[in-house]
């Protein structure tokens, strides 16, 4: 099995869907000629031609309306974020159109919209945003993090495949750093699925793109001090896997919701609800949220380092929270 | 140097005691082995004296609150310190928490977890310093810290979270406190009484108070239903003419006060009687174990006495063995230290055959319930003057309706009605010399 990037897998992904159906297309900013801007789509134009990889003008209104059209006229367009920040320029086209159509009058609308969200690449305010859950709010859309390589290419075949809208957030700090063995051959990962990455008994973290690895290493470390962490990647934020993230909490009966999004409004709060809802007699302690702080990411490091939740952080919870 | 009151293990078994009564105040002088507090156990109920003479510094424990045993009630302090008690006076006394005004019931209600001041002084410090009187640390009770998880393991498992020591934050009863709890329940703690069947908890739309059962009501409610669910009971009523211990009484009685210092009752008597009866009849004396029949080589009769909170039975040991006077003696003696809470735990432990005295309060008989793991038990009704026909004439005797619970298990009826009749016969034709 070939060892390659989080990146190579995505575009792995994205070029089997193209060679396996001709109804899928790309289009966005600097995707063809420059191979995007962190080269996702580079040797696309090359292979599939300037009809199925079209290079947009600088509007995400523009992007998403016409994928939107596209996918009504029966294509299945897969549009690519410069950055997931702008794709607040496409808001409109994206919760108003895109998200209620099959709602409101029946057709399917198989878009993709993809796209580098995160920070811990000194991104700065604009380049470094976990904007997920303004998706996750908006019914009719799905909301895809993939925190693997093997995933990456796995649930963006299945986003592709899907026949409504998919909002799919890939971690940009995961791109060239995450390397791992992944098929050649053709898979996906369903949507809607999380997946448990690590075994555990005392308190379970449940997490999601690239806080997985953050988490793993705090569980790492613990183990030498006799805490076991059980760690699920949710993988799917919209529809959730309700079922996982409950029996990970019934097993554990503690837990940390771990989110590199900020605080207020993050995903670790919806979870909390769903725990407090339907596992509250299975808690031996408070539900713990471990998140970045509701601010802007900041642009220097020293300051984004201390905005980002870290292993540390995780450990520091975590033994508190065993403690109790 | 202050003295540590702890609260006293009686008998091997017993893993915790109520302080139902402080016997001095805070501030009050007490001698040594003077009573000092009241408790109630399992086993039994029993005043403790004090350990140390001086001053009683400090209470720790309330009335009605349980505590494990070893846990420190109170401290006493010695001579020096009682001078220095006395000279601060004030504080002393606001260490004595319960609140006159409310009803002891309220206080006891609450789940009571050992306030850790309790803790604190235990093996760690064993020569304090005078115990901190001046702010004097408010004994916490109510609240046991747990979790959502723990309540519901406590709830399936019918755990009194009292009973579970918390190792968590402050205290705190965890996942894993309770899970080692169930794992194992301290030998010595009772489990609770048996889980409540579904459906048969009443809702009372009434005003209601509710009051925790005191450990003996806690372990009669037990034993009572274990008992019925182990022995098969069947019930036999005899009605012995009491003619000849009425004379006896009354022609011996005087002369019986003079010589052993104790009046001459009917229970002895009955006592010898079953005595009697059981060398005939041992089964009567025996126990079940698994599929055998386990014979006892001693009789030894408890005697049910009942107390204002409950019922006790002390066993007179080696009851085949004494003579008439001897029984009267052990009973009397028994049945005295019984309701002045002076009962040891080997007076309680060991009996072979029970008798039971319903008639006390006019009962005419009454069905009893075997104290396992016996295998029968004889209650004794009221006695009194019937007519009854003699000769074909009606006559007024005294009469008494005797009833035998059996363990239909390993006793028939036939078996059951022998002994019975020979009781009947040693009671109408008492031969043995009582003096």
């Amino acid at each position: 099995m070939p060892v390659m990037t989080y990146l190579d897998a995505l575009r792995q992904g994205i070029w089997e869907e193209m060679e396996r159906d001709p109804s899928v297309f790309l289009l966005g900013e600097d995707i063809g000629v420059y191979g995007g801007a962190f080269k996702v789509t580079a040797g696309m134009l090359e292979k599939f031609g300037p009809e199925r990889v079209i290079d947009t003008p600088i509007s995400e209104s523009a992007i998403v309306g016409a994928a939107v059209g596209a996918a009504l006229m029966g294509l299945r367009p897969v549009a690519e974020m410069q950055f997931m920040d702008f794709i607040s320029c496409g808001f409109n086209q994206v919760v108003n159109m895109a998200a209620k159509i099959h709602y409101r009058w029946g057709p399917k609308v198989p878009i993709v919209i993809r796209g580098p969200s995160g920070a811990g690449v000194h991104g700065g305010p604009f380049h470094s945003q976990s904007n997920e859950m303004w998706f996750v709010h908006t019914p009719g859309l799905k909301v895809v993090a993939p925190a693997t390589a093997y995933d990456a290419k796995g649930l963006i075949k299945a986003a592709i495949r899907d026949d409504n809208p998919v909002i799919f957030f890939e971690h940009k700090f995961l791109y060239r750093r995450l390397k791992e063995e992944v098929p050649e051959e053709d898979y996906v990962v369903p949507l809607g699925q999380a997946a448990v990455r690590r075994e555990g008994t005392d308190i379970a973290v449940i997490t999601y793109g690239a806080m997985v690895w953050t988490a793993l290493e705090a569980a790492e470390q613990l183990e030498k001090e006799g805490l076991s962490l059980e760690v699920v990647d949710l993988r799917t934020l919209l529809p959730y896997d309700e079922q996982t993230v409950l029996e990970s909490v019934r097993k554990c009966s503690k837990v940390i919701l771990l989110h590199e999004d900020t605080r207020t409004g993050g995903m670790a709060g919806e979870l909390a609800a769903l725990i407090a809802e339907k596992a509250f007699e299975d808690l031996d302690g408070p539900i713990v949220r471990v998140t970045a702080p509701d601010t802007p990411v900041p642009y220097s490091p020293p300051l984004e380092e201390y905005f980002l939740p870290s292993a540390q952080k995780v450990a520091a919870a975590a033994r508190a929270l065993a403690e109790y | 140097m202050p003295t540590k009151v702890i609260m006293p293990q009686m008998g091997e078994s017993v893993a915790e005691g109520t302080v139902t009564k402080w016997l001095k105040k805070v501030g009050a002088r007490v001698e040594r082995d003077e009573p000092l507090f009241e408790i109630s156990t399992d086993k039994v109920d029993a005043e403790i004296p004090s350990p140390a003479s001086g001053v009683l510094a400090k209470i720790l424990v309330r009335e009605n609150e349980t505590v494990a045993v070893n846990t420190v009630v109170a401290w006493i302090d010695g001579e020096a310190e009682a001078e220095a008690v006395g000279a601060e006076g004030a504080p002393a006394t606001a260490v004595e928490a319960p609140p006159p005004a409310l009803p002891a019931p309220a206080l006891a209600a609450q789940p009571s977890a050992p306030p850790p001041a309790v803790h604190a002084p235990a093996p760690s410090h064993p020569v304090m310093p005078a115990p901190p009187l001046a702010p004097p640390a408010p004994t916490v009770t109510g609240k046991v810290r747990s979790s959502p998880l723990v309540r519901r393991i406590a709830r399936e498992h019918n755990v009194d979270l009292a009973r579970v020591r918390g190792t968590g934050l402050g205290g705190r009863i965890s996942k894993k406190d309770i899970l080692a709890y169930l794992a194992h329940p301290a030998a010595a703690v009772p489990a609770a009484a048996p889980p409540p069947q579904p459906g048969a908890r009443m809702v009372f739309s009434a005003p209601t108070e509710v009051v925790p059962m005191t450990p003996m009501r806690r372990q009669i409610a037990e034993h009572m239903m274990a008992s019925k669910h182990t022995s098969a009971h069947v019930s036999t009523v005899f009605e012995v003419e009491m003619t000849r211990i009425v004379e006896i009484i009354a022609r011996r009685g005087e002369e019986f006060e003079r010589r052993h210092g104790l009046k001459l009752t009917y229970t002895p008597f009955f006592v010898r009687a079953a005595i009697e009866a059981i060398k005939e009849f041992p089964i009567l004396n025996s126990s079940v174990e698994g599929t055998n029949i386990v014979y006892k080589r001693d009789v030894n009769i408890g005697i049910a006495v009942a107390l204002e909170t409950g019922l006790i039975v002390p066993v007179v040991k080696r009851a085949g063995e004494k003579n008439f006077p001897g029984i009267a003696r052990t009973v009397r003696d028994l049945a005295d230290r019984a309701r002045t809470k002076h009962l040891s735990v080997d007076d309680v432990q060991g009996g072979t055959f029970t008798i039971t005295n319903p008639g006390v309060f006019g009962g005419l008989f009454g069905t009893p319930i075997i104290n396992q793991p016996q295998v029968a038990i004889l209650g004794v009704g009221a006695i009194e003057k019937r007519p009854v026909v003699r000769h074909d004439a009606i006559a007024i005797r005294p009469m008494v309706y005797l009833v035998l619970t059996f363990d239909h298990r390993i006793i028939d009826g036939a078996v059951a009605d022998q002994f019975m009749s020979r009781i009947k016969a040693v009671l109408e034709n008492w031969e043995e010399a009582v003096l």
